[in-house]
């Protein structure tokens, strides 16, 4: 596939007619790409795992020394890294799976033909095309406990969403269901358009119910795409900063992106924070792989 | 095309060398986006009126403003000369050697002796004592406390509360007395709160909060000297301080748990609380009729006293350090010895910015032009300040992990805040092989 592309230069191409070679082609597309991954992405990747063996600190002019893996040890004894990360699961789940049953279930609902579908499709699509800060700033209002909207909207008088250390994980979690789900939405939604009606009318003859046709037929047929939407929203939710950071400042909504961020340019722990951000990515790394293989599996079926 | 990318390339060459080359007759000051630092800009219009000199005051807003500057530090960057930068950054600013120091300037102008003795020590000498200075003090700021007088002196109010205490309702001149009127006034049901106290976790809001508590019990966070903490962070007298500080948590308007200025004056514009905490940097907006709307029956006090009498509050305020990597060092320090001028300091505190010169603060003129001045001269010589070693972001970041869940969230006892507390600072220091004695 890759050598057909590089070989068949359309002739009739404008780049053909201006004398550039494949080999041109190739050399002005591909190569400055290579470059700035390497540039940007893998030396700094390298360079970082260097850092996570030093105690080097980017604010100090004092000696960096080599420490081994006593980095790797500190953190992983410490026992508010390990809230951090309880924080972070937790966080991922509510938040993942909140996100497909309103993104599916909308999809569900939209997958018909109703009037103006194509404008309501396009009005649910806003959340997730604003800023992330900005939602945070505006939910913040929302969520007031003396003039937020949601109290009032929902009678619960002066309840305290997110300076309540129990609710306020929920809270922002609730925020990121708003923004994302719309993004799982529209990728179900194009999996549904594409399951063959001849199943369903196959089934109907077969006064199949509708929960056997959706077990049977709908979602095993959408689950491929379901699941890239999902390791898309679990990396993603993994890496959450900008929402949880504006919304609230609750240790227990203390995500361990937050805390890399404190330890990386508050402290300037620069080995340390080295460290925790490479134990986070052989996690999200793990995270995805078994995504993954599930879908390669979900995909043989 | 080789020909035309070489052009190319000449020409982004070209254009960035032009824009590192720096005109002399420009300096940058960098600060936080607040009104002191729109003040420092009248004044600085006024230097560049005498001599030409044109003085850019950038702002960033306060919750990045430690990051983006040291982020700057520590690129070695050139782009601000000089910055008005935080009492406990000193410590690590200096000792990397981000500012110029300043020690020969302070002696020349004898500003031992011109600014006040506080503020000489927190926002320029370091370590302590030593006699080694890196930066003017700038703008003096200390908590104090903004009322609201029409609630304190309603006949029917001062009567129940005679009644339910026993003695006059005025402005507090005690803890136990702040307590007791945040009390007093806490009523959800009428949506009118006691008090609005510093809670925000992020930086140093809520640690500056309870400073203004331990101080005034006679407590301290260690001993600056020695690194010492067992005993001192976690004292009887620092129990009791976190303890009242979580009491009056429980009369503060509902939310009140990421709070810092921006809310502390809300709480007066908005008719939530009845007292409430905040710098004073903040006060001419509370006594503007534009900014808040119960301007006329807005009143401040100083911090109240402990049950020893004790009576402290905590430092705000910065002081204007040349940063070691600009090219204009020279036009700094000639920027700076027009500052230290008694004729502009004196210009400064009449723009709205609280001067640290003593002759100044010690003018009627100054403690009479507005009501909160008085209160402001008082404070400022019984202040004290956080940690300003290098690593006083680890100490922040861990205070605030013990006390805030206590505090906000409920959890265990202040004791057992303090002690572990104490635990984090020890291996901490350790970590840094500070001297414990």
């Amino acid at each position: 596939m890759a050598t057909a592309v590089l070989t068949t230069l359309d002739p009739k191409s404008r780049a053909a007619s201006r004398g550039m070679s494949d080999l041109a082609i190739r050399n002005l597309f591909i190569i400055p790409t290579i470059l700035f991954l390497i540039i940007f992405n893998i030396f700094p990747l390298l360079y970082s795992l260097g850092y996570s063996f030093t105690d080097f600190r980017a604010s100090g002019t004092g000696q960096t020394n080599f420490v081994g893996l006593q980095n790797y040890r500190t953190l992983l004894n410490d026992p508010f890294i390990w809230n951090n990360f309880a924080i972070t699961a937790k966080y991922v789940i509510v938040s993942v799976v909140g996100q497909v049953l309103v993104g599916f279930g909308t999809a569900m609902l939209l997958n018909r033909s109703i009037p103006f579908k194509g404008l309501l499709t396009t009005l649910l699509l806003l959340p997730m095309m604003l800023s992330m800060a900005v939602v945070g700033l505006f939910w913040k209002l929302l969520y007031d406990p003396s003039f937020g909207i949601i109290n009032y909207a929902l009678g619960l008088g002066t309840f305290e969403w997110l300076s309540n250390p129990s609710m306020a994980l929920y809270a922002v979690a609730i925020t990121d269901i708003w923004m994302w789900s719309p993004f799982v939405m529209l990728l179900s939604l194009a999996g549904l358009s594409a399951v063959p009606k001849h199943l369903y009318e196959a089934a109907a003859i077969d006064r199949a119910g509708p929960f056997y046709t959706f077990f049977r037929i709908t979602l095993p047929l959408v689950a491929p795409i379901l699941m890239i939407a999902i390791i898309f929203r679990t990396m993603e939710a993994f890496k959450t900063f900008d929402l949880a950071y504006v919304l609230t400042s609750q240790p227990t909504t203390e995500l361990i992106s937050i805390r890399l961020y404190k330890m990386a340019f508050q402290e300037w722990q620069t080995g340390l924070s080295c460290a925790f951000a490479y134990i986070v990515l052989i996690m999200v790394l793990a995270i995805t792989n078994i995504y993954v293989k599930y879908l390669n599996k979900v995909k043989e079926r | 095309m080789r020909k035309r990318l070489t052009g190319l390339l000449a020409g982004i060459g070209l254009s960035l060398a032009c824009s590192t080359s720096v005109f002399a007759q420009e300096l940058t000051i960098f600060w936080a986006e607040w009104d002191p630092a729109n003040y420092l800009q009248e004044l600085a219009n006024e230097y560049e009126k005498e001599t030409g000199v044109k003085v850019t005051v950038e702002t960033t807003p306060w919750a990045d403003f430690q990051t983006k500057a040291f982020t700057e530090f520590n690129a070695k960057g050139s782009a601000y000369d000089m910055v008005v930068g935080d009492s406990q950054w000193i410590g690590a600013a200096s000792e990397a050697g981000h500012y110029v120091d300043l020690t020969e300037f302070f002696n020349k102008h004898k500003l031992n002796e011109t600014m006040a003795p506080a503020t000489v020590k927190y926002y320029a000498e370091y370590p302590s004592n030593s006699g080694k200075y890196w930066s003017v003090p700038a703008e003096g700021d200390a908590v104090g406390w903004s009322y609201r007088k029409d609630w304190f002196e309603d006949p029917k109010e001062m009567e129940a509360f005679k009644a339910k205490y026993g003695y006059d309702l005025a402005p507090p001149k005690t803890w136990k007395e702040l307590r007791d009127i945040a009390e007093f006034f806490h009523r959800p049901d009428e949506k009118r709160y006691g008090i609005a106290i510093y809670t925000d976790n992020s930086y140093d809001g809520l640690v500056m909060g309870v400073e203004n508590a331990i101080f005034s019990y006679g407590g301290e966070l260690g001993d600056y000297a020695t690194y010492k903490v067992d005993g001192i962070i976690n004292s009887e007298k620092n129990v009791k301080a976190l303890e009242v500080y979580k009491e009056l948590y429980k009369f503060t308007p509902p939310g009140w748990a990421k709070t810092f200025f921006v809310e502390n004056n809300q709480a007066i514009t908005e008719n939530l609380a009845a007292m409430s905490m905040n710098y004073f940097a903040f006060f001419p907006a509370l006594v503007n009729e534009a900014s808040n709307p119960n301007a006329k029956v807005t009143g401040f006090f100083a911090n109240p006293a402990g049950p020893d009498g004790d009576q402290y509050a905590a430092l705000g305020g910065q002081g204007i350090s040349i940063v070691s990597y600009s090219e204009n060092q020279e036009e700094a320090f000639k920027f700076l010895e027009w500052f230290v001028k008694d004729e502009t300091q004196k210009k400064w505190a009449d723009l709205g910015g609280y001067t640290c010169n003593k002759s100044v603060l010690e003018s009627a003129e100054f403690q009479n032009a507005t009501p909160y001045n008085k209160a402001f001269y008082d404070t400022m010589f019984k202040v004290k300040d956080f940690w300003a070693t290098p690593e006083y972001a680890e100490l922040l970041i861990q205070m605030n992990q013990r006390i805030y869940p206590y505090i906000t969230g409920d959890q265990g006892t202040a004791k057992e805040a303090l002690d572990n507390l104490a635990a984090d600072w020890n291996a901490t220091f350790k970590k840094y092989n500070r001297v414990q004695n």
